[in-house]
């Protein structure tokens, strides 16, 4: 400090990325197929393994019998973990209706992801995705009770009101970073609050409240501006609605949208180097703006999601942990778009899955967290992994071809 | 190096075939008769009333021979999904825990008139062919609080807020209210109790059932304007409010649903009382019902009489509570349950 006094005041700072960033969130990096797909993969197996022995071990009962009857505990600990893994699989993907529920599970939280790795892939931690789902949510809501449409225009609107208010409520931190520097990440958990105080006073006003309710819950959405179910013609228990396909076609839409269009490459370029970006003309302000509104489109989607396709009202834990959730997926995904929707899937299908295992074991549905928070520290740590696994220290011009265990 | 990442996944291998291949074998081992909880997103480890039911069918599932199970719902999506899974198992009895399930126990119940329900704290009008409703009048005992806090108070004002707007909530309040406003009638005194007007049917509510933080702040603020009694009637938020009471001096809290002073051992010394609403006893009755093919939808009322409401012990303050005091509690309950007083102000 004293050596050198005449240092300049630090400049404000900017959006960009330190090599942290990049390597925790994925973002900037060339598609690498060991950084974007082996380390995650390996990461989903070390949490899976991390999670059997807390599952394995996580019975009192079959803990005390060590000391009097290790074989008979041996056998217990292991039935105990089979039972669990199998509940866990088989309510994910054992069949047409675990698999309707995955899926149903996964359209928001793919749509959620999304709005994070776009902010990930332009240097931004949005934080927001809960409070962007809570006001694009309340906009599909009024849209969904207070007109009465034919389906083929009132599902469209609903969802066009899904977008608008997800992209206010992103915007506004866009806006606020960009004209004052005010960081997204304080910004954007704040404005969770405000949306979730905001949601539980107006569910009371008048205009959204049920009938004849003192609670709050809304009015109901109209059928004609629900999602469709799509396969509940075979059981009428199959819940999985249009919101999966939006959510695919979402993704497909920020994909073009980074790496084929010119607004893309410009949110990428702010990413990598804001000032760079600034140098070679580009509105940085106004990037940074849209980067967050598309964002919060995204999530403004998850939240019409919930309210006219699984839910079909709201009441003010519509939105649940999902925007929390949507952090570690983006993480997960590595901040692309189709590793969003994989880890979307992953996730949805953890959660399918945690509810069965619940359901047939006594396996609580927390270790499902456990294990996804288990995956996010695996992934935050690649040193760890790579270290673990003995996967060959990464570089920039690393060969797909090689083989990752030498 | 290689042989270790080769060990390592060759003994994951192992280990997931053997669970595999034990795990198969076991699915007819479970007992015939099961009696399955949802609990609400407060989750069966509230030490409210989720783990109330919980302890009901427990004791329930042991005294006839059944399996108690429980699945606990982390967001409104998963009531329905829930509510299926145990109509598939087959249960004999599925006892849904709280207001906020109404909805859709109604829909599992219509969709699937075999199976048995029951419902903390949800009455249908008109009721339900194959749904027990179990409700309480809290506010018997929660008039009993109200008594007790008015005759405690140091500062004259004493406070309660709520987690939602719904009628199993606000039934504590207004007992509450009415038995301050009945302490006043009948000793002159002015006690003031914020939070919380029977009359509108409007006061504090976090809107939440989760929150610790939101029960800090809502007791902070009625603290802040002269309350030095506290009823939070909002599931573990009260937590949060017996924690602030712990760090303050001259701050108590009125439990409820359960007693505080067990409920809550970090915290016993600040529980005045508790409005105790046995929801045990209430799902043990059911299951009774259900179990011993008695099962009618009739309601299920939880009075003083009955003991499926009450009011807990002082414990470490009964000193703080005069013994007058502590026998006009004990004729009040006489006077409430021979109607001699009435609590429906």
């Amino acid at each position: 400090m004293s050596d050198r006094p005449d240092l300049p005041e630090t400049p404000p700072e900017q959006p960009g990325m330190s090599s942290f960033f990049k390597d925790l969130t994925g973002a900037g990096s060339q598609i690498n197929w060991r950084a974007n797909v082996l380390v995650p993969a390996l990461a989903i197996l070390s949490a899976l393994i991390a999670g059997g022995i807390i599952i394995a071990f996580g019975d009192l009962d079959t803990l005390k019998l060590w000391g009097s009857d290790p074989g008979q505990a041996a056998s217990d600990t292991l039935n105990r973990l089979g039972d669990s893994y199998v509940a866990l699989f088989e309510g994910a993907v054992g069949g047409l209706g675990p698999i309707s529920e995955t899926l149903t599970r996964a359209a928001p939280l793919i749509l959620a992801g999304l709005a994070v790795a776009i902010g990930f892939q332009a240097g931004l931690f949005n934080i927001g995705a809960n409070g962007q789902m809570l006001i694009g949510g309340m906009f599909a809501l009024v849209v969904g009770f207070q007109f009465d449409l034919p389906t083929v225009i009132h599902i469209p609107l609903a969802i066009i009101a899904a977008l608008i208010g997800g992209a206010i409520w992103g915007g506004i931190p866009g806006f606020l970073r960009a004209k004052t520097g005010a960081h997204e990440v304080i910004t954007t958990i704040m404005l969770n609050f405000i949306a979730l105080r905001l949601v539980d006073y107006l569910l009371t006003v008048e205009f959204f409240q049920l009938e004849g309710r003192n609670d709050p819950v809304s009015k109901s959405v109209l059928d004609s501006a629900r999602y469709p179910k799509l396969i509940d013609f075979i059981n009428a228990r199959y819940r999985v609605h249009l919101g999966i396909i939006i959510a695919i076609l979402a993704a497909w839409f920020i994909w073009w949208l980074l790496y084929r269009s010119t607004i893309g490459f410009e949110f990428r370029a702010v990413g990598a180097n804001p000032d760079g970006a600034r140098y070679a003309g580009m509105n940085v302000v106004w990037l940074i703006v849209a980067v967050m509104a598309v964002a919060g489109a995204m999530a403004g989607l998850a939240g019409g999601d919930q309210v006219v396709g699984t839910l079909g009202r709201a009441t003010p834990g519509f939105v649940g942990v999902i925007g929390f959730d949507a952090i570690a997926l983006a993480l997960l995904g590595r901040s692309h778009p189709f590793g969003v929707v994989a880890a979307g899937l992953l996730f949805g299908g953890l959660a399918a899955g945690g509810q069965n295992m619940q359901a047939s074991t006594d396996v609580g549905i927390d270790i499902v967290q456990v294990i996804q928070a288990l995956i996010i520290v695996f992934i935050a740590a690649p040193a760890l992994i790579k270290a673990i696994y003995r996967v060959k220290a990464d570089t920039e011009a690393a060969q797909v071809s090689q083989g990752w265990a030498t | 190096m290689l042989r270790r990442s080769k060990t390592l996944i060759a003994l994951f291998a192992v280990l997931a075939l053997i669970a595999a291949a034990c795990g198969g074998d076991d699915d007819s081992g479970s007992a015939d008769t099961k009696i399955c909880e949802v609990t609400d997103v407060g989750g069966v480890d509230d030490k409210g009333f989720n783990a109330s039911a919980w302890a009901g069918a427990q004791r329930a599932a042991a005294d006839f021979g059944a399996d108690p199970k429980v699945l606990e719902s982390q967001a409104e999506t998963d009531y329905e999904v829930n509510l299926n899974s145990f109509i598939d198992e087959g249960c004999d009895l599925i006892v849904t825990v709280g207001f906020l399930l109404g909805d859709a126990t109604a829909n599992a119940a219509n969709a699937n008139p075999e199976s048995k329900f029951t419902i903390v704290d949800f009455a249908y009008d008109p009721p339900i062919e194959n749904v027990k409703g179990l409700v309480f009048n809290t506010d018997e005992a929660a008039f009993l609080a109200g008594y007790v806090a008015a005759g405690t108070t140091a500062t004259g004002t004493v406070g309660t807020f709520g987690g939602i707007n719904i009628p199993p909530v606000t039934i504590f309040m207004d007992g509450f209210v009415r038995g301050v406003r009945y302490y006043n009638a009948q000793k002159g005194t002015d006690v003031q109790v914020l939070g919380w007007d029977p009359d509108t049917q409007e006061g504090s509510f976090t809107n939440n059932f989760e929150s610790l933080d939101d029960g800090r702040a809502f007791a902070q603020s009625l603290i802040d304007e002269g309350a030095d009694i506290v009823m939070p009637v909002a599931g573990p938020v009260g937590l949060g409010s017996a924690q602030l009471a712990s760090e303050l001096d001259g701050i108590y809290i009125v439990g409820v649903d359960v007693d505080g002073f067990e409920a809550d051992p970090n915290n016993a010394s600040i529980y005045l009382t508790s409005v105790l609403k046995r929801i045990d006893n209430a799902v043990y009755a059911a299951a009774d019902e259900a179990l011993n093919g008695t099962f009618t939808n009739d309601l299920y009322v939880g009075t003083l009489e009955n003991e499926g409401v009450g009011l807990a012990p002082y414990h470490d303050l009964a000193d703080m509570v005069p013994s007058d005091l502590q026998s006009e509690v004990e004729s009040l309950r006489d006077d409430i349950i021979s109607g001699a007083v009435s609590v429906s102000g």
